[in-house]
């Protein structure tokens, strides 16, 4: 890029280092935006069209669009402030009237264009992202982790199971049981209309990880059709505790804990019983 | 009454739009409660190998008669490698990924009629049926 330097590109150097606030201040004018923002990107620039090397330039370009998309700001004004420079610049170059600075803008207004350009493509790239962020988050909201009891966690799952929720319920379910220190799990899939092979692999898996983790987690809510279903696949739960409802698994953990369940309400009325 | 439907299963999102089409028809059709989850149970096994093991392919969704009783025939099929021993395939626990194997043998089982046709190197065509009661 160097070698390839000429006269004009050195006369756009020479005009934007002699009219540097005037250039900045029509820029951030036109372009609608701080003038903070743009006067490291203006120095950069400057800079890179004297030693050849745009890497500094599109690192802050980069930012600069990244930072608008988070912001939420609509990508033609993004790539409006940056095409914004051209129109200064060229008030300059018309100004001067010398035609070989008027050569130099030919190349400095093709230089604009391709980093308007890059700036638009990584405005786009980031708003994908955050979009794929927005997803992975609601993901995570639908797979509440709930702590039923003091050393009891469950997860109910509702909907259709694709592996990839099935995935984020089991590492949820695994930092849950560390983070409260539970020793039971119990994943109640009363709402999920079918399991099939893939989901039941990972239901499966997820015991097994607890396990290791030295706690104890059943399953529950295998409605009559998804057990007929399990059955007729094949697929075998082994010595994993299933039981019909979250209750019953609720109250099997209870047991297991040491916790003793007394019904009372018959006591209550003996004691009214006795009032009247 | 729903016509036939050809869905494509491209992607994980397509897995979970066949079960719910086949859903649908399942209900249209009369079967049980116990019977329509079978059959999506059924289709999203053979939905998922077909994106698994063959690299997508698509699944053709049709009532049909016979007599007086109506039925769901779902039909996929795809131009992947294809499966070269159909009895192995067929083998509870038997697979070449690293599922549980039981995807293939258990849809036989979950449906009334199973057919499966191969050609190794062209693809693979698989029909099952299951009647109302
Ligand atoms: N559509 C297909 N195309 C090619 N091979 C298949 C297809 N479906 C199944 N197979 C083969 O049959 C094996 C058994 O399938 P399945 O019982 O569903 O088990 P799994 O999917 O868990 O491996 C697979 O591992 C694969 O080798
Ligand atoms: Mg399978």
């Amino acid at each position: 890029m160097t070698i390839s330097t000429t006269a004009a590109q050195r006369r756009i150097e020479d005009l934007l280092g002699s009219h540097e606030a005037q250039t900045l201040k029509r820029w951030q004018e036109i372009s609608e935006t701080p003038a903070d923002e743009l006067r490291e990107l203006f120095l950069a620039l400057r800079a890179a069209v004297g030693e050849g090397d745009f890497s500094d330039v599109r690192g802050l370009l980069a930012d600069f669009s990244r930072s608008r998309a988070r912001l939420g700001l609509p990508p033609a004004q993004t790539s409006r402030a940056v095409f914004g420079l051209k129109e200064a610049v060229y008030e300059l170059v018309e100004a001067d009237g010398d035609p070989e600075a008027l050569r130099g803008y030919i190349w400095f207004s093709k230089l604009v264009d391709d980093l308007g350009l890059f700036t638009f493509e990584t405005y786009s790239a980031a708003r994908e992202k955050i979009i794929r962020d927005q997803a992975e988050q609601l993901l995570e909201l639908s797979t509440p982790v709930v702590k039923l009891w003091e050393g009891i966690v469950a997860v109910p799952l509702i909907g259709t199971l694709d592996s990839a929720r099935t995935q984020v319920v089991m590492e949820k379910l695994l930092q849950m049981l560390v983070e409260t220190g539970s020793e039971h799990a119990v994943i109640d899939i009363t709402g999920v209309p079918a399991v099939d092979t893939e989901v039941a692999q990972h239901l499966l898996k997820t015991v097994a990880a607890a396990r290791l983790m030295g706690a104890e987690c059943s399953i529950s809510g295998i409605s009559p059709q998804i057990a007929h279903t399990i059955v007729t696949l094949g697929i075998e739960f082994g010595d994993i505790v299933t039981k019909a409802t979250l209750a019953d698994a609720l109250s099997h953990a209870l047991q297991r804990s040491g916790v003793e369940l007394r019904r009372e309400s018959s006591a209550r009325i003996a004691v009214k019983a006795e009032r009247a | 009454m729903t016509q036939p439907r050809e869905l494509p299963i491209a992607g994980n999102g397509d897995v979970v739009l066949v079960r719910q089409h086949v859903r649908k028809v399942a209900v249209e059709v009369g079967l049980s409660l116990v019977d329509q989850t079978k059959v999506v149970t059924a289709a999203s096994e053979l939905a998922r190998n077909a994106l698994v093991h063959a690299g997508g392919g698509r699944v053709r969704i049709e009532i049909v008669h016979n007599g007086v009783r109506q039925g769901l025939r779902l039909a996929f099929s795809d131009e992947g490698p294809g499966i070269p021993d159909v009895q192995q395939a067929l083998t509870e626990g038997w697979s070449t990924g690293n599922g549980l194997g039981l995807g293939l043998s258990g849809s036989r089982r979950l449906m009334d009629e199973f057919e499966l046709v191969s050609e190794p190197g062209e693809g693979t065509v698989i029909t099952v049926t299951k009647w109302a009661r």
